[in-house]
């Protein structure tokens, strides 16, 4: 038997009990309910349908309890659009936490869906799950069909030829790269485990959010003094505001002491005191071609100088930041980062 | 009792570890990547002989884990198309073994493992095969913040920073290994508990380098042997993109230990090496972490095999330096920079050069002088670095 023929078998037990639950419950409304046993179990179900997280799977319309939820500044991802949703087993809550990832109890899921709009409806090309089970976290991705009516399961990943466009009007063509299991990881890896990386108080909040994340009975509570990341794209916030978000939700994730990019030292969460754990005046350590012959991660006032911006514009894998996950350039945030440390006080000597 | 208990560990051991076989072919991006997702802790890899086309970074997250090829010459990992990841393997998980294979032409490192503690690099090649370009990937291998590493028998060729770099690790041994036509041969950094034994470093920028580097989260290097080796002929004009450390390299430079508490260089051949065979030097640029001592204690250059050296440094002013002594440079250079008692003995019978230039004053400011640092006492030595015997079996 192969694995996933005995994941069906043992999934499918659980569909039918959900069933019988449903039968029974005389179709109060018409439940579309997760399967729970799917998130809980061993092994990954071979199709993104096994889970139940929508009513309606190629429209995306959510279950009972996946719930929708936005961030001030996200990922950059070669523009690809994404659609977030966060479920909570029924009588559990999230547990609010000011700096870290909400602590979200074992049976939860969060489901990201990332796709372009094509002849224009949005196409989903990969959702990518990550699941808590009680030894900790899985991260995995899912591939869409092409008539976008299921997806399947792709541990190992996958590539995907791309055509889409940009903000600017202008066409780009990629190769989408699906992250394998390993990859999902890499990122989202905080001292060997798996955690969650969005779903973070200050990016959840944007005034409403929270509140009505607790109303939804998903979260535990929404202190008024929540902090609150500025959206990178606000022309109304303060620069460096937007800048510190967007290094905090790009780059963050391995540039802090307990991630990927530990061994570093260079540290681009919102709330590193030290300047040079910043960057700021710091020099690479194994950066390679990555240092462009420029001596400083940020040479303040000097944009030109820094191996910050060399990295963000190269797509060469021996050059590229972040590492996974991006094809293209994000010229808009090259802009303000560039305008950001234009805007600082150079260095001395 | 103790046979019960014997018993009890027999019925818990878990399923029987497996070979996985993976031969060349299609996809082999997926099907190899596959493998190294689906092995469980104990099983086997098995890439068969041939090229195997990758456009992607591998990855490796399962402990206990042994990725075996056919040999260095027979299984190529080739990612001469590669779009994507930092290396062309990445191992983040403990007690992995990795041998007989080669990995080509990354984009960027070669072979990374972080984090994984007890891994063993065995007769491995990692080569970017057009030879020394600036466009080559940064390190061959690079095992970071770990501890018992064992390299051994492995070549690197061509890396554009260090072709074998051990860095913020500690209880390492780099022995019978061979870099050549790479920026740095070998490079120990921010680590403790470091053997280099036994190794070839030929025709690279630096042969062996020992640094200690400030603003890392682990540092406080030291306590390195480098003992046995080869490190001659190192010609390789420096093609490090600038910004890095090793882009201050000079060409044909032997052995060069940079900041560290306690360094022996000992039963070395050292010549054809430029610059010089053996450097000390503090480091030379500014910073501000406050943790970090930027001075060489306690080196002990003796018992060295020194040949040719000095004949065309690269350092500023090198002619008139060379003319004052005689032609060439001593084969033993030292930046004299000094805080207190640096402990530094040379005592090869052979002459060092004093730059006399105290930490972080400008090369400009060099006033070149003989020193004699053979009087200084012998720094007791240590026993060898020993590793768990599972990892040295797994290196038979």
């Amino acid at each position: 038997m192969t694995p996933a023929i005995a994941w069906m078998r043992r999934a499918s037990l659980a569909v039918s009990a959900a069933c019988l639950v449903m039968i029974l419950g005389v179709a109060a409304r018409p439940a579309s309910l997760v399967n729970d046993a799917a998130i809980l179990q061993d092994g990954y179900a071979p199709a993104l349908s096994d889970y139940g997280f929508f009513a309606d799977l190629k429209a995306r319309t959510p279950a009972t309890r996946v719930t929708p939820y936005h961030l001030n500044t996200p990922l950059f991802s070669d523009y690809a659009e994404k659609q977030r949703f966060l479920y909570v087993p029924a009588g559990k809550k999230a547990t609010y936490a000011p700096s870290a990832a909400f602590d979200f109890p074992v049976g939860s899921a969060l489901i990201k869906t990332f796709g372009y709009e094509q002849n224009g409806a949005f196409k989903p090309l990969e959702t990518r799950l990550l699941l808590h089970r009680a030894e900790g976290w899985v991260a995995i991705p899912y591939v869409w069909n092409a008539d976008g009516s299921d997806a399947v399961l792709k541990r190992a990943g996958t590539r995907i030829p791309v055509t889409f466009i940009d903000p600017s009007g202008k066409p780009r063509t990629i190769s989408y790269s699906v992250p394998n299991q390993n990859q999902c990881k890499d990122c989202h890896s905080l001292a060997g485990a798996i955690t969650p990386i969005g779903p973070k108080a200050r990016n959840l909040n944007d005034g409403r959010q929270l509140a009505a994340l607790v109303s939804a009975g998903l979260l535990d509570r929404a202190p008024a003094n929540a902090p609150r990341l500025a959206r990178w794209d606000d022309p109304a916030a303060p620069i460096d505001a937007r800048a510190r978000a967007y290094l905090d939700t790009n780059c963050a994730h391995c540039h802090n002491p307990r991630g990927a990019a530990s061994n570093s030292g260079l540290f681009l969460g919102w709330d590193v005191p030290n300047a040079v754990t910043r960057g700021i005046a710091k020099r690479p350590v194994a950066a390679g071609r990555g240092s462009g012959d420029r001596d400083f991660d940020i040479d303040p006032g000097r944009p030109e100088d820094s191996i910050l911006l060399y990295r963000m514009a190269s797509t060469d894998p021996g050059i590229a930041m972040p590492e996974l996950g991006r094809a293209t350039t994000h010229d808009e945030a090259i802009a303000l980062l560039i305008q950001w440390i234009l805007e600082m006080e150079p260095r001395r000597g | 009792m103790k046979y019960a208990l014997a018993l009890i560990a027999l019925v818990a051991s878990p399923a029987a570890a497996k070979t996985i076989i993976v031969t060349a072919g299609d996809n082999a991006q997926e099907r190899l990547q596959g493998a190294l997702l689906d092995a469980k802790p104990g099983d086997v890899v098995e890439i068969g002989a041939g090229r195997f086309d990758l456009t992607d970074g591998l990855s490796l997250d399962v402990a206990k884990v042994t990725i075996r090829g056919a040999g260095p010459d027979k299984t190529m990992l080739a990612f001469k198309g590669q779009l994507g990841a930092g290396e062309g393997l990445l191992v983040t998980s403990d007690d992995v073994v990795l041998r007989d294979f080669a990995v080509e032409n990354t984009k960027g490192d070669g072979i990374k493992s972080k984090g994984a503690d007890r891994i063993v690099y065995k007769n491995i090649r990692v080569e970017w095969t057009g030879g020394p370009k600036e466009t080559n990937g940064a390190y061959g291998v690079y095992p970071v913040e770990s501890s018992q590493i064992l390299i051994d028998g492995v070549t690197v060729k061509g890396a554009s920073d260090a072709g074998i770099y051990v860095g913020q690790s500690s209880d390492i041994i780099v022995r019978n290994s061979t870099a050549s036509g790479n920026v740095a041969g070998i490079e120990i950094e921010n680590s403790r508990h470091a053997d280099v034994t036994g190794n070839t470093a030929t025709h690279n920028t630096g042969g062996i380098l020992v640094f200690d580097l400030p603003n890392l989260p682990r540092g406080g290097g030291g306590d390195v042997r480098v003992w046995g080796n080869k490190s001659i002929d190192n010609d390789q004009a420096n093609f490090a993109p600038k910004g890095n450390i090793v882009a201050t390299v000079p060409r044909g430079t032997g052995v060069l230990v940079m900041a560290n508490d306690q360094v022996w260089v000992t039963d070395n051949d050292l010549s054809g090496n430029a610059t010089a065979n053996v450097m000390i030097t503090s480091y030379r640029n500014a910073f501000t972490d406050t943790k970090y001592n930027p001075y060489p204690r306690r080196v002990d250059v003796s018992g060295n095999r020194q040949g040719k050296a000095g004949y065309d440094p690269q350092l500023p002013g090198a002619d008139q330096l060379k003319a004052a002594f005689g032609g060439s440079l001593p084969p033993v250079l030292w930046d004299g920079a000094v805080k207190g008692e640096n402990g530094i003995r040379v005592a090869d019978g052979v002459a060092v050069l004093s730059l006399n230039l105290p930490q972080g004053a400008p090369l400009s400011s060099a006033k070149p002088a003989p020193a004699d640092l053979s009087k200084v006492p012998a720094m007791p030595t240590r026993g060898p670095v020993v590793l768990p015997t599972s990892m040295e079996a797994a290196a038979r």
